[in-house]
């Protein structure tokens, strides 16, 4: 999602302002449905936040490469092999909501 | 001398010599609990009944000699976002209300295997988001020292634990000051180890790539030998990393001729509380009067960690708490239309402000549009907030500073101004960035009878030179008990 030209002309004065459209775009990438007072908490939080993390821009990161991890990170490979036992009804013991040896969801797919 | 006032290292060791059972211990802890923790509630969970039967097992392995390491016998608590199996795990949240491991976290297990006896199960801001303890969904932890403080976070419930003597030590996670800072503020000694020492696997992520767990303890003794018992490869963990220098006791020497210390001079400046300044400078004094070479030096970037620990801390707890949507375990929303609306009813229902905060924040910086400017500019920054710790390690053995900017505050007062709160983290953040070791141990006491901590950063795998300042800073003072320990 491309930022509005209103949103950018208030970047450069250094203030963020997120239109109602991010937040809710936000929202559907979260997974979380806010209230309205939530929404307009959360807006100015972020805000706020974004403004401070602006900061960042003072520094000159070109010749920096983005570290993920301090060190290498290798995959660690092993055999495909069955180590621990069936844990099958703890596991479904945690379910919210299961019938028999499978957890219950809304229906996913019409018939 | 109650048991409990004793430190773990030496409750074990009268454990093995049968002055105590590991029964005796455990009832010892069990009581004191009971005693404190309405004043500062620093259990989610207290699994009595498991306790003692652990308590019983485990003597009678002592007595057989299968069990002769210094923690056998000895009760600890575990903070709330390591997997106990069959011990409820909830991380504080609404989420994890009712959620029964299947498993236990690597840490834990090492302890287990070392006679360890899990008493309960601490209380931390949820999914350790917080610098408080205050964004628990089941009540506030209170500062020992003082119950109208906060005891800081997210560690607070093993910090205060310790402090309060209901347990002798606790495990804590770190993942921006989440063990350091509640354990300055709680006058208690705390570790973060080095990226990839401890074993994450069964932590409940938050910001996998800079989580680490550590100890909880009275002193850098315990703190080691626990270290040492928790440390282990572990192929479950890819991030794990073998080390053939894990024993970090044998860096429990009172002797630091030549040692070279470094200060920055960029953590004395403007935000730093002048009693904690002044406490953190004398303590450096003592260090050079033993011998060691303490110079100021400009450590440079201070100012850049928060902003980018905040992006980097957030992306990863959006993507990691993406696993919370009702449908295997945890809360599950009442009313729904649907699998998506289910998803998000559960979850904004099911988490409280500050993590809702952080995984918005994380997946705007995610987002296509915003990824380069935000996440991959912070990850840039980390790599030069590494460079500047490189170039500082090429010069000292150890980086001494202040735990936190100020001691603990009054309950009730952070949680209104996130930012400012999060600004409480500028002398940590940077260590989880980097991968370092750190230590944190009290060093003095504010007009209000406050704890104030000193923290000590050693270069990534350098634990034993940390702790070998930290000891011998260590053996100048007493240990201080707090008022709730002294009930």
């Amino acid at each position: 999602m491309k930022q509005s030209q209103s949103n950018q002309a208030a970047e450069q004065a250094g203030r963020h302002v997120i239109s109602d459209e991010t937040m809710e775009y936000v929202g559907i990438l979260a997974k979380l449905e806010l209230s309205g007072q939530e929404k307009q908490e959360a807006k100015k939080d972020m805000e706020r936040m974004l403004d401070y993390i602006d900061k960042l821009n003072e520094l000159d990161t070109s010749k920096a490469e983005p570290m993920s991890h301090v060190f290498s990170i290798n995959n660690v490979f092993r055999e495909d092999l069955v180590e621990d036992r069936d844990g099958g009804e703890e596991t479904l013991a945690n379910a919210p909501q299961r019938r028999e040896r499978a957890f219950v969801v809304p229906k996913t797919v019409d018939q | 001398m109650k048991l409990l006032s004793l430190t773990a290292v030496a409750l074990g060791k009268k454990i093995r010599a049968g002055e105590v059972t590991a029964q005796e211990a455990v009832q010892a802890s069990l009581e004191a609990i009971q005693q404190k923790e309405e004043q500062i509630h620093s259990f989610v969970t207290i699994d009595q009944e498991g306790a003692l039967f652990r308590a019983r097992e485990v003597q009678k392995k002592i007595e057989a000699g299968m069990l002769t390491g210094p923690l056998a016998g000895v009760p600890v608590a575990i903070k709330d976002n390591l997997c106990t199996k069959g011990m409820l795990t909830t991380c504080s949240s609404k989420m994890l209300n009712n959620f029964i491991p299947t498993y236990t976290a690597e840490a834990v297990l090492n302890l287990e295997k070392a006679g360890a006896v899990i008493i309960g199960k601490t209380n931390m801001d949820e999914f350790a988001m917080g610098s408080t303890t205050e964004t628990s969904a089941f009540g506030v932890t209170k500062n020992p020292w003082n119950t109208d403080y906060v005891p800081g976070g997210s560690s607070g419930g093993s910090c205060a634990a310790v402090a309060a003597e209901e347990v002798p030590y606790a495990l804590g996670s770190d993942t921006g000051g989440s063990i350091r800072q509640p354990s300055a503020f709680c006058g208690v000694t705390g570790i973060k180890p080095t990226y990839g020492t401890v074993s994450r696997f069964g932590l409940i992520a938050y910001g996998s790539s800079l989580d680490q767990i550590g100890p909880v303890a009275k002193d850098v003794t315990d703190c080691a030998a626990i270290l040492e018992a928790i440390t282990s490869y572990d192929k479950k963990d890819s991030t794990s990393i073998q080390r053939k220098d894990a024993d970090f006791t044998s860096a429990l020497v009172d002797d630091v001729k030549g040692m070279k210390i470094g200060i920055p001079r960029d953590y004395l400046k403007e935000g730093l509380d002048s009693e904690v300044k002044e406490a953190v400078l004398a303590a450096a004094k003592v260090l050079e009067e033993k011998g060691a070479v303490v110079e100021e030096f400009d450590l440079s970037l201070v100012e850049y960690a928060i902003p980018a620990y905040y992006v980097i801390a957030a992306a990863e707890a959006s993507s990691n708490l993406e696993r919370f949507d009702g449908v295997k375990y945890g809360y599950r929303a009442k009313d729904y239309e649907g699998l998506h609306d289910m998803y998000k009813k559960s979850r904004s229902q099911g988490f409280g402000a500050e993590v809702k905060r952080r995984i918005m924040l994380g997946s705007f910086v995610l987002s296509s549009g915003y990824y380069d400017a935000y996440y991959l500019k912070a990850l840039r920054t980390k790599a030069l907030i590494k460079q500047a710790f490189d170039r500082a390690f090429a010069n000292y053995d150890v980086i001494l500073g202040p735990a936190a900017p100020t001691t603990a505050p009054r309950l009730g007062e952070s949680l209104s101004d996130p930012l400012k709160m999060y600004l409480g983290d500028v002398y940590t953040v940077s260590v989880n960035l980097a991968g370092l070791p750190g230590i944190s141990l009290p060093c003095g006491l504010d007009k209000n009878g406050l704890p104030i901590g000193l923290q000590m950063i050693g270069d990534c795998f350098q634990e034993k030179k940390m702790i070998r300042a930290a000891y011998a800073y260590e053996q100048t003072r007493t240990y201080q008990q707090s008022p709730l320990a002294e009930q």
